[in-house]
Formats: C-alpha cells, sequence, structure tokens
C-alpha cells in the first residue's frame, strides 16, 4: 500500500501530501491527476498531481480541507498507509512554445500549477506566473514558483502586499501591455471563470483544469460531465484541461452544488463521531 | 461486432455422448422413466416477500434447498442430444452436473461445473438462462417447461462454499510464462482462472480498488451478494493469480511497459466502461445520472449506507430509469430500496422486446415497480437550481424489426406529455473504454470504440493480445463474456506455448 512519506500544513486549511508511488512517479506528466481515499469508507477524490520524483518514487498533492474526506485526510500522518492511490489519470497539459504563457493558480491550485509552469518553461516560453492568495499568509510554494517563473506576480486583497486586486485586474493589466500567446490558470471553480473571463475580449487561449465531481476517474461513470462548446466531455478522460472559453460555467458551478446538503450532514455527523 | 454461429465441436461432441454412456448415467435414466420425469413440476425459486425485500438490499432469491434441487435435477432426463450445453456459451456440461445432483454426490457436480466455468455461483445467479441452457432444453419442448438449470447451478455452488471447502484443482508445474490480465470483470477472473490452472503466472490489473468489474460495481447486492464474488476472487487467489488493484493499464503502466517486465500475453477485458447518454436537452441537470453512476455510488462506494459512508446518492421520491435491460431493472429496483415513493421503467418499446431478464422483470414488478412502455423522453425540465423536476416525453408505436430483430419503435407526432421526476437513471447502454485502446495506438478498434478481434481466436491485431468481454461487445452479459475469455484463455496458452518453442530454437 502507497506509503505517506510526508505530511504538513502549508498553510491554514491546506496540506500537502508526498506519498510513496514508484509507479505513477515515473509516468506523472503536468496536468494530471490522482484519485486518493482516506480510508475504505471515503470518496475517491480527485487531486491534481503538484510534484512528483522519479528517483525517489514520490508523488505529491496539495488540497484544501473541504468534507469529510479531505478533513480524513488531513489527519494522516507521516508512515501511515494511503488505501487507494491510483493514476496518473486525466489527459497531459498541452506544453509548447507558444512564446509568452502566463500561469495562474490559487488555493490547491497553487501547487497544480507548479509542474506546468516548469514545463512551459523548459519548453523555451517567457513563463509569467500569477498566483492569488487573499492574504499574505496564504502563500506557499513561492520559491519554487519563482524558480521556475520570468515573472512571478501576486494578487491579493492585502495590506501586506499593498494589493487589492483579484485575478482578473492583474491579468487584465498585463494583457494591456504585453501580448500573451497563452493563459493556463489553476484553482477554484470561480479563479478559473475570471481568468478565462479577463481573456475572453483578446481571444487569447485559456486552458483551465476543470475540477467537477468525479467518482471513478476513468469514465466509467460520467459524474464529471462538463459542456464544452456545446457537447458533453467527461473531464476525467477527455480532460481535466479544457479551453476556458468554451466551458459552460454556470452548469459547472451548478453540478458542484449537487451534494451540498449531503456533505454538510456528513462531515457535521463525522465530527460528531470523532470529537464526541 | 457480429459473431459466428457455432457448430458443437466434435470434442465435445464425444465428451457428452461418453457421459450419456456410463454405466450409472444409464442405470440412472431406467431407474425413472423419462414419462415419469416430466410429470414432475419445476421448482420454482423462493423468493423473499416483496414488501420486505423492497427496502434493503439482502439477496432477493434464497435458493433451492438440498431436498428440491435433488427433485429439479429428477426433471432432467438425460437426453441423448443435450442442447442446453450448445446453448451455455462456455458449454458446461450441464447433464453430467445435474445427473450428480440427482444421485446426490454435490462434490463430482461442482467439479464438473468448474471444468468450464470458473464462477458458478456468479452465473446460477446473473445468467440469462431462459434465452440460452433452458430455452433449448427437451424437457422445453416436451412439456413447455425448462429444467431449471440456474437454479441447479446456482445451489450447488452456493453448497460448495457453505460447505467452506472449496475445492482446488492440482496445479501443473508452472511454465515460467507470464500472463496480464487487464480489469477484473468477469471476462478477465474467467482467463485468469483458466491460465493460472494450467500452470501459467498470471496478474491481473483492476483500474477501480475492488475486483470484479460490473460485478462489484454494477450489479446490486440484492441480486449478487457482494460475499459470493470475494469467495470467487479468493478462489483464484488460491490458484495463484496476484491481483493488482488501483492499477489504470494504459496511464500507471502502458501495455508496452508490461511487456518490457517480462508479460508474454496479454488479455484485455477492459468492459464497456463508458455510459452512453441520451443525448438530449437538460441531461446535465442534477438529478440525471448514468446508470453506471448511480449503481457505482451505492454498490462500490456503499452510498446506501450514507453517512456512514462518505460518498452520497440523490435521495429520490419520484424516480425514473431509462432503458429495459439488466441495468435498468437494477437501478429502478435499487432507487425504490433507497425510498423512493415512485420507481418507474420508461422504455420506448413494449414489454416482449425488454432485454432484461425474466426473472428480473418479474421480481421488479412484485416489488411495486412501474413500467411506462412505449415511451421516450425528448428533454429533462429542471427548476431554478438546475435540479431536474420532470421530463418531457414522447409516445412511440412500433414498426418493422430492426437489425437486431426486434421492432423499431417509432414516435408519434403531437403526442407529447410531461413526467414529473426529480431523479433519472439513463440506462440505455455503455461504450467500450477509450483507455487501452487511446494509449495502445496499434490495436486496432472498430467504429464504436470496440477491440476488434479473430471471433475464432479472440486475437487482437496485437501479436500476444487477446481481448474479450464488453471492450470487444460494446455491452453484453456476464456469460457472453465468460465464453469470449474460455476461448481466448485457451489460444493464449497455445500461444505461449508456441512461443516457448521459439525461444528453444534461438
Amino acid at each position: 500500500m502507497p506509503k505517506i512519506l510526508q505530511r504538513k500544513r502549508l498553510v491554514p486549511n491546506v496540506h500537502l501530501l508526498e506519498i510513496e508511488a514508484p509507479q505513477i512517479a515515473k509516468k506523472c506528466k503536468p496536468g494530471q491527476f490522482v484519485i486518493i481515499m482516506p480510508d475504505e469508507f471515503g470518496e475517491r477524490i480527485p487531486l491534481t498531481i503538484g510534484d512528483w520524483d522519479e528517483d525517489k518514487g514520490s508523488v505529491t498533492v496539495v488540497f484544501i480541507v473541504v468534507g469529510t474526506s479531505t478533513h480524513k485526510l488531513s489527519l494522516l500522518e507521516e508512515g501511515d498507509d494511503v488505501p487507494i492511490f491510483v493514476g496518473p489519470l486525466g489527459k497531459v497539459s498541452k506544453i509548447e512554445k507558444f512564446g509568452t504563457v502566463i500561469c495562474t493558480g490559487g488555493c490547491f491550485g497553487i501547487s497544480a500549477i507548479y509542474p506546468i509552469a516548469r514545463a512551459m518553461k523548459k519548453a523555451g516560453n517567457k513563463v509569467i506566473t500569477l498566483l492569488d492568495v487573499k492574504a499574505n499568509y496564504l502563500l506557499y510554494w513561492e520559491e519554487k514558483l519563482r524558480a521556475v517563473s520570468d515573472e512571478f506576480l501576486i494578487s491579493a486583497r492585502d495590506n501586506f502586499y499593498n494589493c487589492k486586486d483579484f485575478v482578473p485586474e492583474v491579468l487584465g493589466n498585463i494583457i494591456k501591455k504585453e501580448k500573451i500567446d497563452r493563459v493556463v490558470s489553476i484553482g477554484c471553480t470561480y479563479l478559473m471563470y475570471v481568468s478565462s473571463q479577463a481573456t475572453r475580449p483578446k481571444g487569447i487561449k485559456t486552458m483551465v483544469s476543470l475540477n467537477p465531481i468525479m467518482v471513478d476517474g476513468t469514465g466509467m461513470c460520467g459524474a464529471c460531465r462538463v459542456t464544452v462548446d456545446g457537447k458533453t466531455k467527461f473531464a476525467c478522460v477527455d480532460g481535466p484541461d479544457f479551453d476556458g472559453h468554451l466551458v459552460d460555467w454556470e452548469e459547472l458551478f451548478t453540478r458542484r452544488k449537487s451534494y451540498f446538503d449531503d456533505e454538510i450532514q456528513s462531515l457535521s455527523d463525522w465530527e460528531r463521531k470523532t470529537y464526541p | 461486432m457480429t459473431e459466428n454461429k457455432k457448430q458443437m465441436p466434435q470434442e465435445l461432441k464425444e465428451k457428452l455422448r461418453a457421459g450419456f454412456n456410463l454405466e450409472w448415467r444409464k442405470d440412472l435414466r431406467k431407474s425413472f422413466p423419462v414419462k415419469e420425469r416430466m410429470k414432475l413440476s419445476r421448482k420454482e425459486m423462493p423468493a423473499r416477500n416483496p414488501e420486505e425485500r423492497n427496502k434493503e438490499f439482502t439477496e432477493v432469491n434464497l435458493g433451492l434447498d438440498m431436498k428440491k434441487a435433488q427433485e429439479e435435477a429428477r426433471r432432467c432426463m438425460d437426453c441423448a442430444n443435450p442442447q442446453c450445453v450448445m446453448g451455455c456459451p462456455v458449454g458446461i456440461d450441464i447433464p453430467a452436473f445435474i445427473k450428480f445432483i440427482e444421485i446426490g454426490d454435490f462434490v463430482k457436480s461442482i467439479r464438473v461445473l468448474k471444468e468450464t466455468n470458473g464462477l458458478p455461483a456468479i452465473c446460477g445467479r446473473v445468467c440469462p438462462q431462459e434465452t440460452q441452457c433452458e430455452d433449448v432444453c427437451t424437457m422445453k419442448k416436451g412439456t413447455g417447461i425448462s429444467v431449471a438449470i440456474g437454479h441447479l447451478e446456482r445451489f450447488i455452488a452456493d453448497y460448495e462454499r457453505e460447505q467452506g471447502e472449496m475445492f482446488i484443482p492440482e496445479l501443473p508445474p508452472p511454465t515460467g510464462k507470464k500472463v496480464a490480465i487487464l480489469g477484473a470483470g468477469p471476462a478477465g477472473l474467467t482467463v485468469a482462472g483458466d491460465l493460472a490452472r494450467k500452470g501459467h503466472e498470471v496478474t491481473i490489473f483492476e483500474a477501480l480498488h475492488v475486483a470484479g468489474g460490473v460485478l462489484v460495481y454494477g450489479i446490486p447486492e440484492f441480486r449478487l451478494p457482494k460475499k459470493i464474488l470475494r469467495a470467487e476472487v479468493e478462489y483464484l487467489e488460491k490458484l495463484g493469480v496476484e491481483i493488482k488493484t488501483n492499477f489504470v493499464v494504459g496511464m500507471t503502466a502502458t501495455m508496452e511497459d508490461l511487456k518490457k517486465e517480462g508479460y508474454d500475453a496479454f488479455f484485455v477485458g477492459t468492459g464497456a466502461g463508458l455510459p452512453n447518454f441520451m443525448r438530449i436537452p437538460g441531461e446535465n441537470l442534477i438529478g440525471v445520472y448514468s446508470a453506471n453512476e448511480y449503481l457505482t455510488r451505492v454498490n462500490l462506494m456503499k452510498a446506501y449506507a450514507f453517512p456512514e459512508y462518505d460518498t452520497p446518492v440523490f435521495q429520490s421520491k419520484n424516480a425514473i430509469v431509462l432503458g429495459g435491460g439488466n441495468v435498468a431493472m437494477d437501478s429502478v429496483r435499487t432507487a425504490m430500496r433507497l425510498g423512493a415513493e415512485t420507481s418507474t421503467i420508461v422504455y420506448r418499446r413494449s414489454r416482449v422486446e425488454m432485454p432484461a431478464r425474466v426473472e428480473e422483470v418479474h421480481h421488479a414488478e412484485e416489488e411495486g415497480i412501474k413500467f411506462h412502455f412505449l415511451t421516450t423522453p425528448t428533454r429533462f425540465i429542471g427548476d431554478d437550481k438546475g435540479c431536474l423536476k420532470a421530463m418531457e416525453c414522447l409516445k412511440m408505436e412500433l414498426g418493422e424489426p430492426d437489425s437486431s430483430g426486434r421492432r423499431r419503435p417509432i414516435p408519434i407526432d403531437g403526442s407529447e406529455f410531461i413526467m414529473d421526476c426529480d431523479m433519472a437513471v439513463v440506462a440505455i447502454g455503455n461504450s467500450p473504454n477509450p483507455l487501452i485502446p487511446r494509449t495502445t495506438p496499434e490495436l486496432k478498434v472498430g467504429k464504436w470504440g470496440n477491440v476488434e478481434v479473430d471471433w475464432e481466436t479472440m486475437a487482437t491485431s496485437m501479436e500476444g493480445v487477446f481481448a474479450g468481454g464488453d471492450i470487444i461487445r460494446g455491452g453484453a452479459t456476464v456469460i457472453l463474456a465468460m465464453g469470449d475469455a474460455r476461448i481466448a484463455a485457451k489460444e493464449i496458452d497455445k500461444y505461449l506455448a508456441t512461443k516457448k518453442n521459439q525461444k528453444k530454437k534461438k
């Protein structure tokens, strides 16, 4: 069973797991995800891969604690086994020399954008990394991302950075001044949505890594269907990367809330049992 | 995706003839003449009370007891030309196993079954016997009512399991050949059993976290208890089969990678894991499921025990299931068990065209499932929160038969009407899963994404790679997958033998 080599809280409510998974580490490519279950009672949770180390045989994922299963994940310790860890899944992000690429990420997406920024840089692009952190104590992996970026920017609503802007304003400012060839945006659905809106007027290709509810992650169930360019696609096998200008965002927002009440019930039930 | 009509092979004919001519079989036939046997009535499968069972997931059928099984076995006249064997996709020696039941030699009976069927407890429960072995039963020709072959198969397999001692055949010395099997569904499990018994080293790679494929994520507990599947999987492990779960061949490693790791032959049994949708407006509203998702949440992820298990499933008041097959019946009966006030099948043809097993339809009716025939949905209607609240339908009439031989449904103009529902499960079939074809470009696929094979040998376009089950058929039955698997296993064994010779020549 895959073992946890490292577990740490990166910033409040956001945790990192480094998991021993040599076979998966050999195959990881930017933009792919894994499915993880904290225990046999848990949900199958899709997490975008944040990093991997082929020599060490490890895969790193970063997640935000939201529901019961992610709560349980955050309580695992170094040396614990993860009963279910499968991947890499999904199509690989398109990486080539586009010119100037903006990589935006927020929340767990700060980690998920890292392999893409790294690969974009390696492919010869000028990489502008733009992280959204709301406040300074929510920033992580700054050094890692600076190392693969030509420019490193932060959008925040925080006195520390003396900044009141959200991603779209900063994006808007950059594309006014500079020719941008591609934008990649990963984070919460809202962040990806507003990033896509910001680039739409100029028609700058904006790729987003969609995060609908999934179950099996291999195309079998169709829970993760999203409408892209008027057609139903399965995010797990047709994505997770799609053109943000073609995504039916309203449907995605709605479908993500399918189990809102159940999730609250599940969590409160689990909390009562765990912390009586 | 056509299949050859098979003639009874000479070898099988001779085997059946030899069994027929055994002294004890002759004596048994003489002891109780055919005329008397024809007078016996078929022993019906005892089932739990519909009012109780439609609220929980415990198995519906209770199984024949020993006395009833032996009485039923007497109805088999042990005819000289047992068509039932040809009606069985895996060619079980049906008269032999039934006659052993009749004389009470259950150990020999199970051995006969297991010679050709590695998963008898499962087949006894989920095979459509009425269109296969029982349809061509000589007793049916004589009296209109066939021998209950399926019930007897289930009896003998359950008997062995409940005795607690699974018969493990003696294994030949290891051949040193490694076989990789992709997918732990009915096809993969069957190939694994057959090849392990030939002395090959077998590894099954399974994408999900539990082995069983459709037997675990699709078929519900009330039709196939998971403990039965577990027993069958344990049996395979005792034969030396290794099962690697959480391993998606194509993604975690490609077939090419596995070849480099030393696997000599492959069997692709990755199933029809890609659900078809209706492609009508509103299909992505909250409350519209594919049957695969609905059943996977309930069966594999155990959403029926939410919140003990974390995975939720929609609690429907008025559930509608679209389709007329076994998966549709499983879905509609599941919705009822999860507390739906009404649970309704909507099917575009009429009752007789429904592909589901007769028993499932019968059980569904007993449990209070409603049926709406000659009806097809045209759009799903949502409320302001994006949740399903109704479905617009069109009435149909039946026209000329189509390529499947069933009469084609034709919409009646202007017959639109609205059905209220808060959940709709789309159970109109599946397409082959795309992961293997996509990551194995050398593998030739047909226009539906199905892996193409030579139907005589189950060989694909790639050397040493065989395939069977829904990945080649695109959505069929457990037993047809097992039939493919048996052929494939035989051919893989032959292939490995030639490979050994080639190596020696070098």
